[in-house]
């Protein structure tokens, strides 16, 4: 009697939680498909009285916001796809490679989390208008493309892969940077694609780099984009929640698709501080 | 023998990173460190001969710039009221989804992390009106109960609590996830044992969840407290650091220094306070651990540390 009136409390608990984390995102959605006029009304409508795109349609008309989605979805894919490639290599290295003071290089990578990514933000700006990369796509890519996060993540996994593997490889002639192409990477996969996942999430989803580095508003990423428009269009709230809707949905399909690497990562990078 | 061949091509395989890291975020966070000593604003920008070292004066300054201590202190309310109340929200979430009565503990596990992994700066530009004072839904789910109406973002006293609240909407699913991970390791006997001391669930909670989770909470504290004093997205897109400058918070001030008013030796002083006072922050919580994690040996870990182990071993 007293369990069941447990669990009565306990899946009104999770039924409440879910529904309130929920209800901006149900809302957001709900919005983008009022008429003109409809999100504002008092008092405020739940659900629109006749479902309509043309808040969808007009992102890509009157506010080329395509533009912006290609822009986001490039740059995510060209900072993952480099991210891999540099992080793997040497969370690879730093775990199965031998080199003068790697322990010690590893440590002072560790100590470098806690440093915000803010603090170095001014002179890195600075650098990149020397270099020309000031309002271009390769400056929005370049902080990203190495991050001590992800050779911490390559690294963790690595060190499980057994010396005896390796060792068999370089027996056969094998050259080192074979045994990374042929037999690293395709051990390492699942930790890979956790990487992937982060790091594409992460650039989609940056705000303040790409704010302070791109001036040109075709260049601009999503976040960017919204975040200006929100200021100009604050009256047309049902398009800026098709706004909205659009630079979210990517992400979040992408989490559900993909949330077993995503968790495990997590997991991961909380073994150690 | 064979060792001493690698040596070769390990430098290859990290170079590429070290040389990426080192460029573009150590180098950058020293000269941050002399850019800080210097009266760098636009003249500077146009010809770098305008450049001249100032030594600590915009240091002196910052600690005589209200606009500073106003901003220091909402990013400490931010940070000591916001960072606690999600921690606890993660905890309770977390014991909820992990509850040995709980059915459909995945559904709900990702319900509770979606929001993690919105973009912040749409979810804001959602709660924003969420927060409208006449056809926002908060003030209408209020109006049910017989409160408000709260001008949520226009109120000086209530703009921070309103961005407290999306911070910890946004962000709590992280750190469930890592409280349900401590608590998926502390080994079931422990409960077994209580229970037959005689312990109810609040003794339990208080006598061996809390314990067994001290090393999770210092990671989950120092994790949150270093990412919440990084406040910046949420008053830019919600308050621009309004109403009178109640949401203008550090990484604010520093941004409209540095990058608005180009002034950016002044920006670089900025984010080195904000830099002390995190390492200041961290150390204090590091210290904590020491008090509470001596009291027992045994540490929590999340999955993954296994092959670590074993490798390492």
């Amino acid at each position: 009697m007293r369990r069941a009136a447990e669990a009565v409390l306990l899946h009104a608990a999770l039924v409440g939680g879910a529904v309130l984390v929920l209800a901006p995102l149900l809302w957001m959605v709900s919005a983008s498909l009022m008429p003109a006029g409809e999100a504002t009304a008092v008092p405020p409508r739940l659900v629109p009285s006749a479902i309509t795109f043309e808040h969808y349609r007009g992102l890509f008309t009157r506010l080329d916001l395509a533009r912006s989605l290609r822009n986001s979805a490039g740059l995510a894919a060209s900072v993952t796809v480099i991210a891999l490639l540099v992080n793997s290599m040497a969370g690879y290295a730093f775990a199965k490679l031998r080199f003068a003071g790697r322990e010690h290089i590893f440590r002072v990578l560790l100590a470098g989390l806690v440093i915000p990514a803010q603090v170095g933000m001014l002179p890195l700006f600075l650098m990149l208008r020397e270099l020309r990369l000031v309002n271009t796509y390769a400056g929005v890519i370049v902080p990203g493309m190495a991050s001590v996060f992800g050779i911490f993540l390559v690294r963790q996994y690595a060190l499980s892969i057994p010396e005896s593997v390796l060792d068999a490889a370089r027996i056969d002639g094998a050259g080192e940077l074979r045994i990374y192409r042929s037999l690293v990477l395709y051990l390492c996969a699942p930790i890979l694609v956790t990487l992937a996942v982060f790091t594409f999430m992460g650039t989609w989803n940056d705000f303040m780099w790409p704010l302070v580095v791109l001036a040109d508003a075709r260049r601009y990423t999503l976040p960017v984009a919204l975040a200006n428009l929100a200021g100009e269009h604050v009256q047309d709230v049902e398009l800026m929640m098709a706004g909205a809707v659009l630079t979210v949905l990517p992400v979040l399909v992408l989490f559900v698709c993909l949330q077993r690497y995503y968790l495990a990562g997590i997991m991961a990078g909380s073994v150690k501080e | 023998m064979t060792r001493r061949r690698r040596i070769g091509p390990a430098v290859w395989f990290v170079a590429p990173a070290l040389g990426l890291i080192g460029v573009f975020f150590l180098a950058p966070v020293v000269a941050a460190l002399l850019l800080s000593f210097t009266d760098f604003d636009v003249y500077a920008i146009g010809d770098p001969r305008h450049l001249r070292v100032v030594g600590g004066d915009n240091y002196a300054t910052l600690l005589r710039d209200p606009r500073f201590w106003i901003a220091l202190r909402n990013t400490l309310y931010f940070v000591l009221v916001g960072g606690p109340l999600s921690v606890a929200v993660s905890l309770g979430a977390a014991l909820l989804v992990n509850a040995r009565l709980a059915r459909l503990r995945g559904f709900f596990r990702t319900v509770f992390f979606l929001p993690v992994v919105t973009t912040l700066v749409a979810v804001a530009v959602v709660w924003r009106y969420l927060y409208h004072p006449r056809f926002g839904l908060l003030n209408r789910g209020l109006a049910l109960v017989g409160l408000g109406p709260i001008d949520w973002l226009g109120d000086p006293a209530w703009a921070m609590p309103a961005i407290i609240l999306l911070a910890v909407w946004k962000n709590f699913g992280f750190n469930m996830i890592i409280f349900v991970a401590g608590l998926e390791n502390v080994p079931e006997r422990l409960y077994e044992a209580a229970r037959i001391d005689g312990a109810g669930a609040w003794q339990q909670f208080r006598r061996v969840t809390l314990p067994m989770l001290a090393p999770t909470f210092v990671f989950v504290g120092v994790v949150t407290m270093i990412g919440y004093f990084q406040l910046f997205a949420e008053p830019y897109v919600m308050t621009q650091g309004g109403p009178a400058d109640s949401t203008l918070s550090v990484v604010l001030l520093m941004y409209e220094e540095g990058f608005r008013w180009w002034t950016m030796g002044r920006g670089a002083a900025i984010a080195f306070v904000l830099f002390a006072v995190i390492l200041a922050g961290t150390a204090l919580q590091l210290r904590l651990r020491g008090l509470m994690v001596g009291e027992r040996e045994m540490a929590t870990a999340p999955a993954g540390r296994r092959g670590a182990e074993e490798a390492g071993a």
